[in-house]
C-alpha cells in the first residue's frame, strides 16, 4: 500500500544525482574498462571452455569426463600431481615458519630477501635448465656427493628433479608470504608474553601460531595451486612419459598434439575443480582457529 | 627476550641458518653452472670446463635468431606495461576514491586471475584467442599478458591511491583546476611512484610469464622465455653451450630489470602485496 503511494510522488532529486550519493559517477566508470577487459578475457573464456568441455568431438555431452576417467593414462595424472604439488606445499610451508621467525630479526634482512626474489624472477624454466646440468650426472652436486662418499644419484629425469625444482622456484614464495604475514604481527604481544614468563616455545605455540594461522592457510592454499599446475619442470627436469606425467600436461598433449580443444578445456576443468576442492579444505580448516586482531592495542 | 639462551636454541638456529645457507649455496651454484657453461668449451668429467671461449653466444644469436626473439619480448612487454597501466591506473583510482555497491565483487574479479593458475585459464583463454584469429601472433600473446597485468596493477595501486590525500584534489578544484589539469599537475605526479614501482613489476613478472605466451605465441611471437624453452625442449639438437648462452642472456635481460625494480619497491612486495588483499 505505502510502496504504491511512494511510487507516485515524483522523487525532486535528479537521477544523477541519486546515483552520485551511492558513489556512481564519472569516476566510477574509470574502472568500468579494466572490469570488462577482465570479464572478456577471464570470465568469458571461462565460461566458454565449461560449456566446450560438454560438447565433445564424439559421444553424448559426458564423452570428454568419461573418457578421461576410463583411461588410466588420463585419470592417473591427477595422482601424479598430487604427490608432487602436496609434498613440496607442506616442505615449503612448514620450512618457511622457522625460517621467517629467525629472519624477521635479521640485520640484513633486505639483502636476504632480495637474494629469495632472484628464483621467483627468473622463473621455473631457466631453473629446469639450470638444474639440469647441475644435477645432472656429471655436475657439481654429484661430484660433491661422489666426494663425501655418498656414491652417484640419479637426480634429474625423474621425480625427484621436479620436486626439487618446486623447492627451489617455491620456498621463496612460500618463505617471503610467511615473512609479510609474521611482520604484520605486533611485536608488542609477543614482548607481553615474554614479559609473563613465556619460553620460546610457548610464546610461538600460544601466541605467535594463533595469530599465524590465517596466513598459513592463506599461504597454503597459494603454494598449493602453484605446484599443482606445474608445467615446464615436470617436462623438461621429470619424466613426461612416466611419474611426473601431471595433470597440466595431459591438457597440453590434449589442446596442441590432438587439437581437442573440448578435450583440452575438460581437463583444463578437472585441474581447476582438484584445486578448488584443496583450497575449499584448508579454507574450512582455517575456521577453526583464531580470527582477530594481530595488532594489539588498548581496545 | 633475546638474551636467555639454551643450548637446544642455538643448535636449533644454526640448523635454520644452515638451512637458509644451504638453499642459496645450491641456487648460486646452479646460475654458476650456467654462466660456467656458456663460456666453456668441453667440459666433461671435470671441474671446470678444459678452456673458455666465448663463440657460444655468436652461435647462440644466430642459431635461436636471438635478435628477432629479443625485439618481440620487448616489444611484447612493452606492450603490456603500457596497456595495463592504461586500464589498471584508472580503475584503481576508481576502486580507492568511491565505495559504490558491488565494489567487493569488483575486487574479487580482479584477484581471481592473480590466484587462479595460468595454466588452468590459459588452455581456455587461449581457445578462446585462436578463434577469434588473435592466437598466434603478437596481439594474442599480448592480450594473454594482459588477463593477470591489468588486475596486478589494480591491486597494487588501490593502497597506494587511498593514502594519497583526496583533499588536495579538492583544493586543487576550488583553485580552479579543471578535470584535464587536476590530472595532469596533481594526481599524475602525486601518483607517479606507485605508477613506476607497479609497472616494474609487472615487466619483471611479464618477462619471466611462460604459460600464457606458450599458449598463444606462434613462430614469429615467441618472447625469450618461451624459445628458451624450447631450446631445452629440444636439448641435444643444440650444443648445450649455446642454449646456456641464451639462458644468459635472458638471465641478465631479467636481472636487470630485477635490480631497477628492486630501487623502487620492497622484495616482499614482488610476491605478497597482492595476496594481502586476499587475506583482508
Amino acid at each position: 500500500m505505502s510502496k504504491r503511494a511512494t511510487g507516485t510522488v515524483v522523487d525532486p532529486t535528479p537521477f544523477r544525482v541519486r546515483l552520485a550519493l551511492r558513489d556512481l559517477d564519472g569516476v566510477t566508470l574509470l574502472a568500468l574498462p579494466a572490469v570488462l577487459f577482465v570479464v572478456t578475457l577471464f570470465i568469458y573464456p571461462f565460461a566458454y571452455g565449461f560449456v566446450l568441455s560438454f560438447q565433445p568431438k564424439a559421444g553424448n555431452w559426458l564423452a570428454n569426463y568419461t573418457k578421461f576417467f576410463s583411461d588410466p593414462f588420463l585419470y592417473d595424472t591427477i595422482g601424479a600431481t598430487f604427490r608432487l604439488a602436496i609434498p613440496a606445499t607442506l616442505i615449503n610451508v612448514l620450512v618457511s615458519v622457522p625460517v621467517a621467525l629467525r629472519v624477521r630479526r635479521m640485520r640484513y634482512r633486505r639483502l636476504l630477501t632480495a637474494i629469495l626474489v632472484i628464483p621467483i624472477t627468473l622463473g621455473t624454466v631457466l631453473v629446469a635448465e639450470g638444474l639440469l646440468i647441475y644435477l645432472g650426472p656429471q655436475g657439481w652436486f654429484n661430484r660433491v656427493l661422489f666426494i663425501i662418499g655418498l656414491g652417484k644419484i640419479r637426480l634429474v629425469h625423474n621425480y625427484t628433479g621436479v620436486m626439487l625444482s618446486l623447492i627451489l622456484s617455491g620456498f621463496p614464495f612460500t618463505f617471503l608470504l610467511t615473512l609479510s604475514y609474521l611482520t604484520g604481527i605486533d611485536p608488542s604481544l609477543e614482548h607481553a608474553a615474554s614479559t609473563l614468563g613465556a619460553k620460546a616455545r610457548a610464546r610461538f605455540v600460544h601466541v605467535l601460531l594463533p595469530l599465524l594461522a590465517q596466513g598459513l592457510a592463506i599461504n597454503l592454499c597459494l603454494s598449493f595451486v602453484q605446484t599443482f599446475s606445474v608445467f615446464p619442470s615436470a617436462v623438461l627436469l621429470g619424466a613426461p612419459a612416466g611419474d611426473t606425467r601431471v595433470i597440466s600436461i595431459a591438457a597440453y598433449q590434449a589442446a596442441y598434439e590432438q587439437y581437442d580443444s573440448s578435450m583440452a578445456s575438460a581437463i583444463a576443468m578437472i585441474m581447476g575443480f582438484c584445486q578448488l576442492v584443496v583450497v575449499v579444505l584448508i579454507l574450512s580448516g582455517r575456521s577453526l582457529a583464531y580470527r582477530g586482531a594481530v595488532s594489539g592495542g588498548k581496545g | 627476550m633475546a638474551t636467555e639462551k639454551s643450548i637446544g636454541e642455538r643448535l636449533w638456529a644454526t640448523a635454520i641458518w644452515g638451512l637458509v645457507f644451504i638453499f642459496i649455496l645450491n641456487f648460486m651454484a646452479m646460475v654458476a653452472t650456467v654462466v660456467i657453461n656458456s663460456f666453456g668449451t668441453r667440459w666433461f668429467n671435470a671441474w671446470l670446463p678444459a678452456a673458455f671461449t666465448t663463440r657460444w653466444y655468436e652461435s647462440a644469436w644466430n642459431e635461436f635468431q636471438l635478435h628477432d626473439v629479443l625485439i618481440v619480448t620487448f616489444e611484447v612487454v612493452g606492450a603490456v606495461v603500457l596497456l595495463s597501466a592504461l586500464l589498471g591506473v584508472p580503475a584503481a583510482y576508481a576502486l580507492a576514491r568511491r565505495n559504490f555497491p558491488g565494489k567487493r565483487l569488483v575486487i574479487l574479479l580482479f584477484l581471481l586471475p592473480i590466484l587462479v593458475p595460468p595454466i588452468t585459464f590459459g588452455i581456455p583463454l587461449a581457445t578462446v584467442l585462436y578463434q577469434t584469429h588473435l592466437g598466434g601472433n603478437m596481439s594474442g600473446v599480448v592480450l594473454a599478458n594482459l588477463v593477470p597485468s591489468v588486475p596486478f596493477v589494480v591491486l597494487v595501486m588501490i593502497p597506494f591511491i587511498e593514502q594519497i590525500d583526496p583533499r588536495v584534489e579538492a583544493a586543487a578544484r576550488v583553485f580552479g583546476a579543471g578535470t584535464g589539469r587536476l590530472f595532469m599537475y596533481v594526481i599524475l605526479p602525486l601518483l607517479a611512484p606507485g605508477i613506476l614501482a607497479a609497472l616494474l613489476l609487472v615487466l619483471v613478472r611479464t618477462i619471466a610469464m611462460f604459460e600464457l605466451t606458450f599458449f598463444t605465441a606462434g613462430p614469429g611471437s615467441q618472447t625469450l622465455v618461451v624459445a628458451l624453452y624450447y631450446a631445452v625442449y629440444a636439448a641435444g639438437v643444440r650444443a648445450g653451450q649455446s642454449i646456456d648462452a641464451m639462458a644468459v642472456i635472458y638471465m641478465l635481460t631479467t636481472l636487470v630489470w630485477l635490480l631497477i625494480a628492486l630501487r623502487f619497491v620492497d622484495p616482499t612486495q614482488i610476491v605478497t602485496r597482492v595476496k594481502r588483499e586476499a587475506a583482508a
